[in-house]
């Protein structure tokens, strides 16, 4: 079908580069979840109105047509990852960035670009402690310690043109898989990339290409699992939405290099606008004939179908989300055989996390050396990572692998918010740990982590400060892998339901002192008893808060008390000698009696007798009742 | 409004209503094909149509797919998107995943049930129009807490925005009929 020959590509390029390079400026307005949800679609359509206004609007398609023509372009682009900032707009090629934007500055900010690129003051980020003023993105804080190469386009390029993604050298790397090298060589250089699954594992991808290479089949997959379940990560959410070709391409150089011409996207349900760009980024390449049968007149084919999850923690398991697409229940059977030998409908199966894939294309590209060069030894290349929670600046990053938790939180992060004191790192979300203090300064890789019981997963990172219960947030986390276990196996069926019984004793402010050990036992039986990663990870939350907050946990459930004053159950009220008036409206109040004292002298509330209702705290006129 | 298969299969026009209320399906099925693998998406698209998936057209899926009933319910029971039980216009879903969590996504929840005055474990209001649950992460973290209404996502909620939201819900919906 297709006709192209393989130089077409190269030709592509340089035409529509040339193309984009006439743009006199360009205004990306991001279009990622984060800032939709905060209205950047009404922005772009006011910038749109007021460049059109001006006569200035072009598009790639009128550049295209007529040569002398050029103007300034408004385009959607996808995650900067700076999503509280938002809507964030950028300009180029100053790298102007713009927080914050809403669609009445639209006019000032296309008159200043218009006038004299001066930009406008007001709309620039300032740091929030120093006061500072920044006007390019990349000299932002929070951008200046990051190396993006896998987010590399992500708030850079319109992720619906496929022909932005070719101009910047897109596809490249497939081309010259295809016609520069063998399948082995290309399993061989990944290998010597050093690349590690970027899903939570850190399997060598390189490995996992030559292991379903050499396989002998009539019929292979390329699966890519986008089934990004964790609680608190959006890195491939982030991806699917800015880059979708890049995913494409990477999975269609793994199809090449496995010998498979068919290849699945599992996307999360809850991610309708991924799925949507995906089915456009599927169906441009399919024209441009990057996908489907004879890829650039290679005689090379390869197919991409997106299916949709239904929503099922447990399907970001491989074994799992195989049998997910093939129309079962979503649950994880025993390896060996492992996907690479038996994988969807029993035939060899690679199957890739999102970043994995992202980060192919430039290996191939800028070769194993490059890639090897980035990072520390063993853990080469960068890794994104979801910084969220109670920190000053959150939302996407990506840094080398062996940077450390205080550059993150600190450098990155601006800190903690509202000045209080950092307490905890929870990684990895469900299937991680929490870091401590002691651990900031901990290179941020595969086995550094796993060291110190924690994991990557798929990059999580939530900041706790003092106001938080750690023993809560095992509980929270361990409510969550309950729900989600699906229950094929006993240790993760029953084991995860008894430790959620004990920990919720705990923030009820019913725990048993013996409980300590009961769980510490029962989490070491699921972790070595499960059948898959959700089980066998789901302890770690709570095995790490009995390493680093044991005493946090044993005030929990010896002492009845919350050290972070979170547990309602565990909270007491105490009267401010200072501010009580002794007027007696509270003890008259209490239904349990347990307030006494003499008039006009400050009350106290006996703790043994308090029911903790909070009945006298709204009667008292002087604020003077205090929980804690 | 997505319910006229099952609002128009009362009105006579010849046909049974039997036959009425299984035309989308079959539509659906026609399109997707009847492997075992078109059962999720066959199932997804049941679900958007009726906005639950009705009893009968599970066993009735499981004919056409040649598969039997209780390999149809074990699907549609394991996967947290599906619903037995008809869901209201309006699907409010309410992020707890952690980043939500910490920073106060249980307040909301607490706003929005009492708003549409849902009680206990209950998730869709009498009416139809609201269903409102928890699901463990949206992935917009940055903009915690967050809420997703239908496929709309807000951010940086909070009780008092609660209200104006479901304001100009009621107020579209006003405008609808």
């Amino acid at each position: 079908m297709n006709k192209q020959t393989p130089n077409q590509l190269a030709q592509w390029k340089e035409e529509w580069r040339q193309g984009f390079a006439r743009e006199k400026a360009r205004i990306l307005i991001c279009a990622g979840t984060g800032c939709v949800a905060n209205g950047s679609l009404e922005v772009y359509k006011a910038i749109k109105q007021e460049v059109e206004a001006r006569g200035a609007f072009v598009t790639i398609d009128v550049l295209l047509e007529k040569e002398e023509e050029t103007g300034v372009a408004v385009v959607k682009s996808g995650c900067h990852g700076f999503c509280e900032m938002g809507p964030l707009v950028r300009l180029e090629p100053s790298g102007v960035l713009y927080t914050k934007v809403k669609a009445e500055d639209a006019a000032e900010i296309v008159e200043a670009l218009l006038r004299d690129g001066k930009p406008v003051e007001r709309l620039l980020y300032r740091h929030p402690v120093t006061g500072e003023v920044y006007a390019e993105e990349e000299e932002i804080p929070f951008y200046r310690h990051q190396q993006r190469t896998a987010l590399v386009h992500c708030g850079h390029i319109d992720p619906e043109e496929i022909r932005e993604y070719i101009a910047d050298g897109g596809y490249e790397g497939l081309y010259k898989a295809i016609t520069e090298m063998t399948p082995e060589q290309v399993c061989q250089e990944i290998i010597a990339s050093g690349l590690r699954g970027r899903g939570g594992g850190g399997f060598p991808t390189g490995r996992k290409w030559e292991l379903t290479r050499i396989e002998e089949s009539d019929q292979k997959y390329v699966v890519c699992n986008g089934d990004e379940g964790d609680p608190g990560a959006f890195m491939d959410r982030s991806l699917l939405e800015g880059d979708p070709h890049r995913i494409l391409e990477g999975m269609a150089i793994a199809g090449y290099a496995i010998g498979a011409d068919e290849g699945y996207i599992y996307v999360r349900a809850e991610y309708p606008l991924a799925v949507q760009r995906l089915k456009k980024a599927v169906a441009d390449a399919e024209e441009y004939g990057l996908l489907g049968k004879n890829i650039l007149g290679t005689g090379f084919n390869f197919t991409v179908k997106i299916k949709e999850g239904a929503g099922a923690f447990v399907c970001g398991e491989e074994t799992a989300l195989l049998a997910s697409i093939e129309g079962k229940r979503g649950m994880p059977s025993p390896k060996p055989p492992f996907p690479a030998q038996s994988g969807l409908w029993g035939k060899p199966t690679l199957i890739n996390n999102v970043e994995t894939f992202a980060n192919v294309p430039q290996i191939i590209v800028q070769g194993a050396d490059w890639f090897n060069r980035i990072g520390t030894k063993n853990n080469a290349g960068t890794k994104t990572f979801a910084l969220t929670g109670q920190v000053a600046n959150t939302g996407l990053i990506e840094v080398p692998l062996g940077t450390t938790l205080r550059q993150v939180v600190f450098e990155i992060g601006g800190g903690i918010r509202g000045g209080k004191k950092f307490k905890a790192v929870q990684i990895g979300g469900p299937s991680g740990g929490c870091l401590t203090e002691e651990h900031l300064d901990l290179p941020l890789d595969f086995d550094s982590l796993q060291a110190a019981g924690a994991m990557i997963g798929s990059g999580g990172l939530v900041v706790m400060d003092e106001s938080t219960c750690l023993v809560e947030v095992a509980r929270f986390f361990m409510n969550f892998t309950q729900n989600e276990s699906c229950g094929k196996c006993v240790p993760c069926r029953e084991g995860t339901k008894r430790m959620l019984e004990i920990l919720q004793r705990a923030v009820d402010g019913e725990g048993r002192p013996e409980d300590v050990e009961v769980l510490q036992d029962l989490a070491e039986a699921v972790r070595d008893g499960s059948l898959c990663g959700l089980g066998k990870t789901a302890p770690n939350p709570v095995l790490t808060m009995l390493k680093y907050f044991k005493d946090e946990y044993i005030a929990h459930v010896v002492d009845k008390k919350c050290p972070a004053g979170v547990c309602s159950a565990l909270k007491g009220y105490w009267i401010d000698p200072e501010l009580c008036k002794g007027c007696s409206k509270c003890a008259r109040n209490c239904p349990v009696n347990a307030i006494s004292g003499e008039i006009k002298k400050p009350f106290t509330i006996d703790e043994t007798v308090c029911i903790r209702c909070g009945a006298c705290v709204s009667t008292c006129p002087f604020k003077a009742i205090k929980e804690g | 409004m997505k319910q006229e298969g099952i609002i128009e299969a009362q009105k006579g026009d010849g046909r049974t209503t039997y036959q009425r209320k299984f035309e989308k399906v079959n539509e659906i099925i026609a399109r997707l094909g009847r492997s075992r693998s078109a059962l999720v998406p066959i199932l997804q698209e049941v679900q958007e149509e009726y906005r639950y998936l009705p009893e009968e057209i599970l066993t009735y899926v499981a004919t056409a797919l040649g598969l039997s009933p209780a390999s149809v319910y074990g699907v549609a029971t394991f996967y947290a998107q599906f619903s037995l039980e008809p869901k209201g216009k309006y699907v409010i879903k309410v992020c707890d995943g952690t980043a939500c969590h910490v920073r106060g996504s249980n307040p909301v929840l607490e706003a929005i049930k009492k708003r549409v005055n849902l009680q206990g474990n209950k998730k869709t209001t009498d009416n139809l129009r609201y269903t409102v649950e928890t699901v463990s992460c949206l992935g917009a973290c940055g903009l915690a807490p967050v809420i997703m209404i239908n496929d709309k996502v807000y951010g940086q909620m909070t009780p008092e925005a609660i209200n104006i939201i479901i304001d100009e819900l009621e107020k579209e919906d006003a405008a609808d009929e």
